[in-house]
């Protein structure tokens, strides 16, 4: 089972900007119930899409620095990183369908 | 997976869930359909100070789960998937979903509604940029910085409530000269020092640069125009049915929403409704409950036939 992995403001740099593959950056909150209804879709494209994008969760109240320096004023708000620099951005409970398109993009 | 059912339920809010209890209590094998999270709309409500029984009220995502595991306890299957539309064939209606097609022989809807919009300038282009439609969700990003609210409802005035924990100050504006919210949410409001209200007022667009800085406002009786500095708006204006994936398969009134008699029936036999996305609903937890328990009650006898 391939699962989206936990980062935070240490590891940020390292797991996502200097990763080789893209990476789904999911922004969330445990207050936020959209960003709790996204999450067993990210499980399910976790495994979908494994070897081909990583699929990681940060927690906006406790790692504030990385929210701020990408401008989160909403969640949830996945940002896909390829080559360290953010190429794709969807704000808002989306459906699975939608996911895997902006998903798809960045991969052609 | 089984495709095949007596009954199938969209949507997972207190009319699905009370129509998958009733429906499962009742023995049938039934399938309830949910796009997002069981409970509904009421599992954003902080504390459910309404739905008889619960003395200092209830948690709306509490209340939604227990509600889920009690219909479970009875045998309701449940698949997260999105519908996105309904066949029929002969006498068995087809869900078709984002995770196959379903079968059944009656179906009861209760999507239920979404958040409206404005439809004005800026609120797209800013839309997660200051503009959120989620007050629970996103106050936190608003630390100690001016916000509005848009609308006079429950549901806004809840959301005034709650940015005043974050933001510095919060403008509500009404398009009305008086709230709907009810009479103890009114009170809480109007004791609030950090809460100022526009009254009669409209927003006409919403500008700014990357992020929202401020809002263009017409007072609707003398047709005066003014702006309003704030970095975030929340638009919090009633809702809208979700039938989108309704639309050619059963008559929709003008604003989207599905005419039942008092069994919940449709226009077409074996299709039911309940809950918030049926014409002259109170729009209330309760009384979406007690929908889903009617159109429980008249599918089995329709089934039963």
């Amino acid at each position: 089972m391939n699962k989206p992995i936990t980062i935070d403001d240490s590891t940020f740099d390292q797991m996502v900007l200097q990763a080789k593959m893209p990476v789904l950056v999911d922004f969330w909150a445990p207050w936020c119930r959209p960003c709790i209804m996204t999450a067993p879709v990210l499980e399910e494209l976790a495994e979908e899409y494994a070897g081909r994008i990583t699929i990681a969760k940060l927690d906006v109240d406790q790692n504030a620095k990385t929210a701020a320096k990408y401008g989160i004023m909403a969640i949830p708000n996945l940002i896909i990183f390829k080559n360290g620099k953010p190429v794709s951005q969807i704000v808002g409970f989306k459906p699975k369908a939608e996911l895997k398109r902006s998903l798809d993009a960045v991969l052609d | 997976m089984n495709n095949e059912y007596e009954i199938i339920i969209i949507g997972g809010g207190p009319a699905g869930l009370t129509a998958g209890l009733y429906a499962s209590r009742a023995g049938l094998n039934s399938l309830l359909i949910e796009k997002g999270l069981v409970g509904g709309q009421i599992a954003d409500a902080e504390l459910v100070a309404n739905y008889p029984g619960f003395v200092e009220g209830i948690s709306g995502l509490e209340l939604g789960q227990s509600m889920h595991q009690q219909a479970t306890k009875y045998g309701l299957n449940t698949i997260i998937a999105e519908v996105t539309g309904i066949e029929f064939q002969r006498e068995k209606k087809v869900v078709m979903t984002t995770k196959g097609n379903f079968t059944a022989k009656a179906v009861i809807i209760a999507s239920g509604s979404e958040r409206r919009k404005l439809g004005i300038p800026g609120e797209e282009e800013f839309t997660g940029k200051g503009v959120s439609y989620c007050a629970t969700c996103d106050a936190f990003f608003f630390k100690e910085q001016p916000v509005a609210v848009v609308g006079g409802g429950d549901v806004a005035i809840t959301e005034a409530l709650h940015l005043t924990k974050f933001a510095s100050k919060v403008t509500v504006i009404h398009r009305r000269n008086q709230l709907r919210a009810t009479h103890i949410l009114q009170e809480k409001v109007f004791s609030e020092h950090k809460i100022e209200f526009l009254w009669n007022t409209v927003v006409e667009e919403i500008e700014g640069k990357d992020t929202v800085k401020r809002l263009k406002l017409r007072q609707v009786i003398t047709g005066e125009k003014s702006t309003l500095d704030v970095s975030g708006v929340f638009i919090s204006i009633g809702l809208t049915p979700s039938t989108d994936y309704l639309k050619g398969v059963l008559p929709l009134d003008a604003a989207g929403y599905i005419a039942t008699n008092e069994r919940m029936e449709t226009e077409i036999p074996g299709i039911f409704a309940a809950g918030d996305i049926r014409r002259d609903s109170a729009r209330q937890a309760i009384t979406a409950a007690g929908d889903g328990a009617t159109a429980a009650i008249y599918t089995e006898k329709f089934i039963s036939q």
